[in-house]
């Protein structure tokens, strides 16, 4: 019969060691875990995201109901432990389950200090530990008004920080001169104060609270002992953490500050052992999750019978909210026996302070350029002899060893531990042991298992560094990448067989190019009904299975499954007929949400789908078209008002516009395609960082493509000058077309010309007059198949099926 | 589930669905996704990822797995796991075909005496 291992508490440090003991070997123990919280194990690290309203509850589970499921375990939520039984070996919850053990691990954390001040039980009262005190706070912010947070500290401030991005007015209270002064000094500490006043929130340091005031039961205020009164409707106090020890010292167990464990994470009894926040270990407690998990891995050590201990940690730490910078690790008292290296750069903001001590660092403060903050701390770590970098060290990893390093050699010199994906906390080693044990050799497949790089994709760089580390040659981001893994043929090599052979239909295609799958994926298959649509319009029979579904619907699908409408207006022009029924659509299909676009027009969001049809036919009667705001085709052509109203317009830029509108609508392009047009070099309608920009001057119209201002940002590139409107159309034109032709499905124009060149596009439009008056006419072709208003198709009875439901069933009736 | 303990309606015919297309059947509160193959195998799950509760009827139709068209994960129609590195289910439901005509299998609410 298996062992039985019962643990009181889900926090963090259990949830870690769990893991390491399944790593290794997953049948000893017979597992049940009490929970006082109602919930699974989350990651507290990111409950600041949280409250800041960056990240919700779902995002920050660790491990779900499933894992326990899976793993066998036992999880009771909700249930505080009431008592130990060392006699019996057993635990008894408050909610009555007793449980027998033949190991048990006690990992109840800390709990939050409150000083005991007059009114510090009142309602408005809170603290900062867990998830429920998040949404008490999220609950007080939406009421708006203000908030104190008593304690400047690492959490006093992530508060803080969260409150105030919820809304709130927010004033820290902090007792000492510093904020954060066991993490920061003085110097850096006074920045940080700056940097949170400049958001807005007020920092009191010095400040001593001596009152929390009262106006019917509830907070309405603080009072300083110097007689000073903040107003607040809530009070949250971010003093401390004590561990929390009253179950074990109600058992008996040594205790002191915290349990006492040895280096094994055994307490004075051999059966039990303590983890976590709640632990003390050679006289020091820990609240910082490092440690934790170096205590995780040797008690899973431990309770496996292999050797193991526990050494005490160094810590680091890094400040949770965005747009602040800050590190700090070890120990940065001055002494006699220490020397330091201190840089700073007022404009920039950068305060970086190295405290050495015989040759060695033994803390490090940074502030506003953090980024060799893990290395120095690696550096502490390891006690590495710093004399021969003395001189450029404080300039961080980059400036050791003559040369800067290049990204490759930086990111092999991270430390295993280095977070390299933010927004899913993914350290380098779980990237690297993922890409050895998995075999992964792509970034969408690390994404795919990891999901580092998964969410802003900000670290990609990293990832692929760490891609190209790990498999050495066997990485080749260049390879040409097969379209999906239906078919070992890349993008170009399909759409030239497509021409060669005369391939004129999704199965065609799949045959002659030996797909893998039976009828393709949701990858290939759209952009094969796009290669198809673009090169033989008039035959081919869109098809419309294999299009997304806002393409199939003609509307955007928002993320609670209804959809958006955009009616077109040609130019970013409207007038009070076509306002007017946009106002009464939205009162009569009590649409929630009206937004005015980045692209000069109205969106209207929040609408059913069974709604759709409906609410065209009524923008259709005052002439509105779809405004396929959904499509890889042409989406608008921004405008600014030009020589009709503007005193420096030199040329009617509105007018253009619309016209480049009225004859590229309903084009189809490898993806979507944003143009605008300025009536002057002022360039108010932004055309520098669109697809597709004119400039219009007083001698002539600079036309200018490939820019982009989404995930990357790139200002255009030049195609040329032309003297007349009419010029401009065909240029622009001929453009768009040869994009159609040769653009890989979703590839945006910026890429394509990256691709093949801006040169070679250049030369082919603006020197080859034939070949742009063949391409010009190819579009025009093209456009007789695609100017038909997908909108007024389906209000006449098109695709119906779409919009209705097949069957309502009412089991009365059928019974 | 014995198949006795269901309830069989008729919902349609197969010419109602588009091949590789879905559409969907409401019961009682819930959305029911009817899928019907390139091979005319017909299938039917819940209407809700099992990653981002999206309607999967909406998504792109592959041999025998729909992409959910807001999180784009992939689900097998047979069974309604997540393919891929993803992990997770989606609720299936019985259904089958007679001739032309699909019969739709509910869990009975009540026992059957």
């Amino acid at each position: 019969m298996k062992k039985k291992l019962v643990i009181v508490g889900n926090g963090m440090a259990p949830g870690r060691m769990l893991e390491y003991l399944f790593e290794k070997d997953p049948d000893v123990y017979d597992i049940t875990i009490f929970n006082a919280e109602p919930r699974v194990n989350y990651n507290r690290l990111m409950l600041s995201p949280v409250l800041s309203g960056e990240k919700s509850y779902e995002d920050i589970i660790t491990h779900n109901d499933d894992w326990y499921t899976d793993h066998g375990i036992t999880l009771h939520k909700g249930a505080r432990i009431a008592e130990i039984d060392r006699n019996a070996r057993a635990v008894l919850s408050d909610t009555g389950i007793k449980a027998p053990y033949d190991k048990l691990v006690i990992a109840t954390g800390s709990n939050p200090f409150i000083i005991p001040m007059p009114g510090h039980d009142l309602d408005g009262v809170l603290v900062y530990r867990d998830l429920d005190d998040v949404e008490h706070m999220l609950a007080a912010a939406k009421q708006g008004g203000s908030a104190v947070v008593i304690g400047g500290g690492l959490l006093g401030l992530e508060a803080a920080a969260g409150l105030k991005e919820q809304g709130m007015d927010v004033t820290v209270l902090h007792l000492m001169p510093t904020l954060m002064e066991r993490q920061m000094d003085e110097a850096s500490g006074h920045l940080l104060k700056e940097a949170m006043m400049e958001r807005g929130i007020d920092i009191l340091t010095n400040a001593n609270s001596k009152t929390i005031l009262e106006r019917d039961g509830k907070v309405c205020g603080v009072e300083l002992d110097n007689g000073t009164i903040i107003e607040a409707s809530i009070v949250v106090m971010a003093v401390g953490i004590r561990p929390s020890i009253a179950l074990a010292k109600e058992a008996g167990l040594a205790c002191n500050r915290g349990i006492i464990v040895n280096d094994q994470m055994l307490t004075s009894d051999p059966d039990i052992y303590a983890l976590g926040e709640c632990v003390e270990h050679k006289e020091q407690c820990y609240g910082l999750v490092a440690p934790l998990y170096e205590m995780a891995a040797v008690l899973a050590n431990d309770l496996l019978g292999q050797q193991a201990a526990y050494q005490g940690s160094v810590t680091a730490t890094k400040l949770k909210v965005t747009g602040i910078d800050l590190y700090s690790a070890g120990d940065f008292a001055q002494g006699p026996d220490r020397e330091e290296i201190v840089l700073r750069d007022a404009t920039a903001g950068v305060y970086k302070r190295l405290v050495l001590k015989d040759n060695r660092i033994i803390g490090a403060v940074l502030y506003g350029e953090t980024a060799d903050g893990p290395w120095f701390f690696d550096q502490l770590k390891k006690g590495t002899d710093i004399s021969q970098m003395r001189e450029t060290l404080i300039f961080g990893q980059a400036y050791q060893g003559g040369a800067p390093l290049d990204p490759m050699e930086a990111v092999a010199a991270l430390p295993d531990d280095a977070e390299i994906c933010g927004c899913n906390g993914i350290c380098k080693s779980t990237i690297t042991t993922s890409i050895t044990e998995l075999g992964l050799s792509s970034l969408e497949e690390v994404r795919a298992h990891t999901k580092a790089s998964a969410s802003c994709g900000t670290c990609s760089n990293l990832v692929e560094n760490l891609l190209e580390l790990t498999l050495g040659d066997g990485y080749n981001p260049n390879a040409t990448l097969p379209i999906c893994p239906c078919s070992d043929h890349d993008h170009a090599t399909i759409r030239k067989e497509i021409r060669r052979q005369g391939l004129k239909s999704i199965p065609a295609v799949l045959q002659a190019l030996e797909w893998k799958s039976s009828t393709g994926c949701a990858k290939c298959r759209p952009a094969l009904n796009y290669y198809l649509v673009a090169d033989w319009p008039g035959d081919y029979e869109d098809d419309y299975q294999s299009r997304f579904i806002n393409e199939r619907v003609h509307a955007n699908i928002q993320k609670d499954g209804t959809y958006s409408v955009v009616p077109r207006m040609w130019g970013g022009v409207t007038n009070a007929a076509e306002l007017r029924a946009i106002a009464d659509v939205v009162d009569k299909f009590d649409i929630p949400t009206v937004k005015v676009t980045g692209g000069q027009r109205i969106d209207l969001l929040g609408i059913e789908k069974q709604d759709l049809p409906a609410v065209w036919e009524d923008l259709g009667k005052v002439g509105f078209v779809s405004g396929q705001a959904y499509a890889k085709g042409l989406r608008t052509v921004k405008t600014c008002v030009g020589s009709d109203w503007c005193r420096f317009g030199t040329q009617d830029s509105t007018g253009l516009g619309i016209r480049i509108e009225k004859f590229c609508w309903g084009s189809w392009t490898p993806a979507k395609l944003k143009l605008a047009v300025s009536g002057c070099p002022r360039n108010c309608a932004e055309a520098t960082c669109k697809d597709i920009g004119i400039i219009c001057g007083q001698g002539g119209y600079d036309i200018q493509f490939a820019g982009a201002a989404g995930l990357d940002i790139h200002g255009t590139q030049s195609l040329g000058i032309v003297k007349s409107q009419d010029a401009v159309m065909e240029h622009v034109v001929a453009l768009i077309q040869l994009y159609r032709e040769e653009g890989h499905y979703l590839e945006r124009i910026y890429k394509w010309a990256a691709r093949v060149g801006v040169e070679n596009i250049r030369q082919r439009i603006m020197d080859d007059a034939d070949l742009r008056q063949q391409l010009y006419e190819r579009f025009v072709y093209s456009q007789r198949f695609a100017q038909v208003d997908p909108w007024s198709e389906r209000v006449s009875g098109k695709d119906k099926h779409e919009f209705n439901p097949m069957a309502v069933l009412k089991l009365e009736a059928a019974e | 589930m014995r198949q006795d303990d269901l309830l069989w309606i008729a919902i349609g015919s197969l010419s109602d669905i588009p091949q590789r297309g879905a559409r969907c059947v409401e019961h009682s509160g819930k959305v029911i996704a009817i899928f019907r193959s390139f091979e005319d195998e017909i299938f039917a799950l819940e209407d809700i990822c099992t990653n981002c509760d999206g309607p999967i009827s909406q998504g792109i139709v592959s041999d025998r797995s729909v992409s959910c068209p807001i999180c784009n994960w992939e689900i097998d129609l047979k069974n309604g796991q997540a393919l891929g590195a993803d992990v997770g289910q989606v609720q299936t439901y019985a259904i089958q075909r007679q001739e032309q005509d699909i019969l739709l299998g509910l869990p009975l609410a009540r026992g059957v005496a």
